[in-house]
């Protein structure tokens, strides 16, 4: 185990921690195609996927082609087998925590989109969780009627390898806002983290001041959306009101953070009256509810512990690989600079800590 | 945190030896009719009868956040005389210029400028007005005053005839737009402004504010002014990324950025960010001929308020060492609300001669002052 445990890291990958008892909070299962699906909806909306030609419903927010989507050696990336063979088996991974991002969360018709993303949560329930005990999932949030987010969170939880519920950081309104509350409240109630990943529904351009050309501009505007969705959920009262739910970004980036706290915190000391609610200091209400994960962690290694000192938290970073994103080569799955007394917290700990559902038959 | 200055003794910063430069300060009309003697018949009727029309919801260009205080203003920037705040220039020189010893204050002109304006015509008649306004209401009557070339930025034609109006007028240091354009500021439609600016010699300012007529966040529409004023400096970063990736300082290379009111505490981690990701999409890129942070390093400036304000003072000097000392421009907002006192902004952790060049070393340097 790795608790206490000094890995001197300078230079090597995460193989040489291999079989310690490793946790990553965000692999990527890929669903080839809507017929992957179709086994998993009724007859009615099977038969709306065949007569209306519907063979995809991949994200823009992952051009299948584009560098970034998929690592040249895990361009397969569909099946369990592969996650096993490229990742789980030669690292070592302990536990890792499926977050599919198929664009059923993106669908415009409501129904619709209950009904896919009811297909893709039965999907990664068969076809992962079932085939590989090491495995844990998301619940896929259908997030443009709270009614159906709500009701697909009390028809999955009773299956504990389901430990979180998962949305995409861009939606249609701002995440703290009043209408998603149930969504928090059912979260709370059964012991969900709520995940936030990186990803637009598309109801916005992806800047606030319109549609950029390239992609390069679009996969950084992620870290834009979560300081957007993070000022939602504090300024509205979000983890004032449900100070036991856990928020977790994911492919967040994590140098943003403090940066934009500093600015937030600095405003909120001047216009509170505003947010009353808000009665400690965002920075503080951050370190008690939210975590990331460490890829991408978007510094060069010589900054990192200073971004950490900033950071002023041991508790709050998980390790993550992203398969199958391309966020670095080879086994060099721990961003350069991190210190290796950090490890221990950021390789398991900390995802033992915020996931209740992950400590269940594991040993301290 | 609005609090009334205490009355206290003239004195500028020991720190200044340079000078002391203020590089944004707001300008007001004292009435609507203020700029009639430059608007055609035309365009005052229009500006009589429909107003500003900005790409939101409320008349008169009124923000669709209400600010935290009555114009977003100190309480005791008030003239005595009447009028709004900084809308008499004797009282703006009492409450500012002497009393800092301000050795140069730069303009920069906000609502009813016109600027962002659904109607790109109205919005070029009012920037020449706004101009000529600039010159004859003040730095003419006030040597230590610069303006800012106001342009109907969402119209790049329009804005370059503008800059080319006012090239080698000493009046004014830069052009003005608003960090919130149309369309993000790279795109080809806004370049006539950037090669009008570069052949002039006048850097680009984006000030905080406008409204691009899109969600204010990727994610939608925000409810509170404190997440509103959070999303300028998210705005900001979405503009830097913006020109970079487009290539306009690869087209433009002598092109100077100035970041006015937009924080800085983002620029390292949006510089990191970009390098990292086009380490991976850089053959989607091929027209960067540098690594993007480089750019960044190499053509844009940012002013001090509003400062982020970290836990520790280290990490101030931590944001500004990654930055740049030499980009660091200081700024009092004044007479906003949320003003930067010249003898309190700057953080005693910083050196005397780094504070001198934020003071206004740097600005020197950048204007050409």
């Amino acid at each position: 185990m790795l608790q206490g445990q000094q890995v001197a890291l300078e230079g090597r990958g995460i193989s040489t921690l291999n079989g310690r008892g490793m946790i990553d909070v965000d692999v990527h299962p890929v669903v080839p195609n809507m017929a992957a699906l179709t086994p998993y909806m009724d007859e009615y909306w099977r038969d709306q996927v065949v007569e209306r030609g519907i063979n995809t419903i991949a994200s823009q927010n992952y051009p299948p082609n584009a560098p970034k989507t998929a690592r040249a050696d895990w361009k397969q990336a569909s099946k369990v087998g592969d996650l096993q063979a490229q990742l789980l088996d030669p690292w070592g991974v302990e536990m890792a925590i499926c977050t599919p991002l198929y664009g059923t969360q993106m669908v415009m018709n409501a129904d619709m989109a209950r009904a896919f993303t009811r297909a893709l949560n039965d999907w990664t329930r068969a076809e992962w969780l079932d085939r590989d005990s090491r495995l844990r999932a998301s619940i896929v949030l259908p997030m443009h009627d709270t009614e159906h987010a709500v009701e697909e969170i009390e028809r999955l939880a009773p299956d504990r390898r389901f430990v979180q519920a998962q949305v995409l950081v861009m939606g249609e309104t701002p995440a703290g806002k009043r209408q998603h509350w149930p969504v928090y409240a059912a979260c709370v109630k059964h012991g969900l983290p709520l995940a936030i990943h990186a990803g637009s529904c598309f109801r916005h351009p992806v800047t606030s001041v319109g549609w950029p050309s390239w992609y390069l501009e679009e996969y950084s505007a992620q870290a834009q959306g979560f300081q957007s969705t993070l000022g939602s959920l504090i300024t509205e009262g979000v983890l004032s009101k449900f100070p036991e739910l856990k928020i977790v970004l994911l492919e967040s980036g994590v140098t943003w953070l403090m940066p934009f706290l500093y600015r937030l915190q600095k405003t909120w000391k001047g216009t509170r009256f505003e947010i009353p609610w808000v009665d400690r200091p965002p920075i503080e209400l951050v370190r008690d509810q939210v975590r990331l994960s460490c890829q991408p962690f978007d510094a060069p290694p010589e900054v990192v512990p200073r971004v950490l000192d900033m950071l002023g938290s041991d508790d709050m970073l998980m390790w993550a690989s992203d398969w199958p994103h391309w966020q670095y080569d080879g086994d060099q799955a721990i961003p350069p600079g991190m210190p290796a007394s950090l490890l221990p917290k950021l390789l398991r700990g900390n995802a033992l800590a915020t996931y209740a559902r992950l400590r269940e038959g594991v040993a301290a | 945190m609005n609090v009334i200055q205490p009355i206290r003794g003239r004195s500028k910063p020991p720190a200044a030896t340079l000078g002391l430069v203020d590089v944004d300060i707001h300008p007001r009309m004292k009435k609507p009719t203020d700029l009639n003697p430059w608007l055609s018949q035309r365009w005052r009727d229009h500006l009589a009868t429909y107003g500003i029309r900005a790409r939101h919801g409320f008349v008169g260009g009124q923000p669709p956040f209400p600010k935290a205080q009555p114009m977003a203003c100190r309480r005791d920037a008030w003239p005595p005389g009447g009028g709004t705040p900084a809308s008499d220039l004797d009282f703006l020189r009492f409450q500012l210029l002497d009393q800092y010893g301000m050795d140069i204050g730069v303009l920069n002109p906000l609502q009813p400028s016109g600027q962002g304006d659904n109607n790109n015509e109205f919005s070029a008649a009012m920037a020449f007005a706004v101009n000529e306004w600039q010159l004859a209401e003040w730095t003419r009557k006030e040597p230590r005053l610069r303006g800012s070339v106001v342009v109907p930025y969402d119209d790049g034609q329009a804005s370059a005839r503008e800059i080319e109006k006012r090239a080698g007028d000493p009046n004014f240091c830069q052009v003005l737009m608003m960090s919130r354009t149309a369309e993000p500021a790279g795109k080809s439609r806004y370049w006539p402004i950037y090669e009008a600016a570069e052949a002039a010699g006048l850097p680009v300012a984006f000030h905080a504010f406008g409204y691009s007529g899109w969600a204010m966040t990727n994610g939608g529409w925000p409810s509170f002014y404190t997440e509103e004023v959070s999303e300028h400096a998210i705005s900001a970063q979405n503009q830097v990324v913006s020109l970079v990736v487009e290539g306009v300082f690869e087209r433009f290379p002598k092109l100077k950025v100035v970041m006015i009111e937009c924080g800085f505490a983002w620029v390292p981690n949006v510089a990191w960010r970009l390098d990292q990701h086009w380490t991976q999409l850089r053959g989607e890129v091929p027209h960067l001929k540098l690594k993007p942070s480089e750019y960044i390093k190499r053509n844009i400036w940012f002013s001090t308020q509003p400062m982020e304000d970290p836990e520790r003072p280290e990490h101030i000097l931590d944001l500004m060492e990654w930055i740049g000392w030499d980009k660091i421009l200081f700024a009092s907002d004044y007479p906003h609300w949320d003003f930067d006192d010249p003898l309190l902004a700057l953080s005693g952790a910083i050196s005397a001669e780094k504070r001198r060049d934020i003071y206004g070393g740097n600005a020197i340097k950048l204007y050409g002052l």
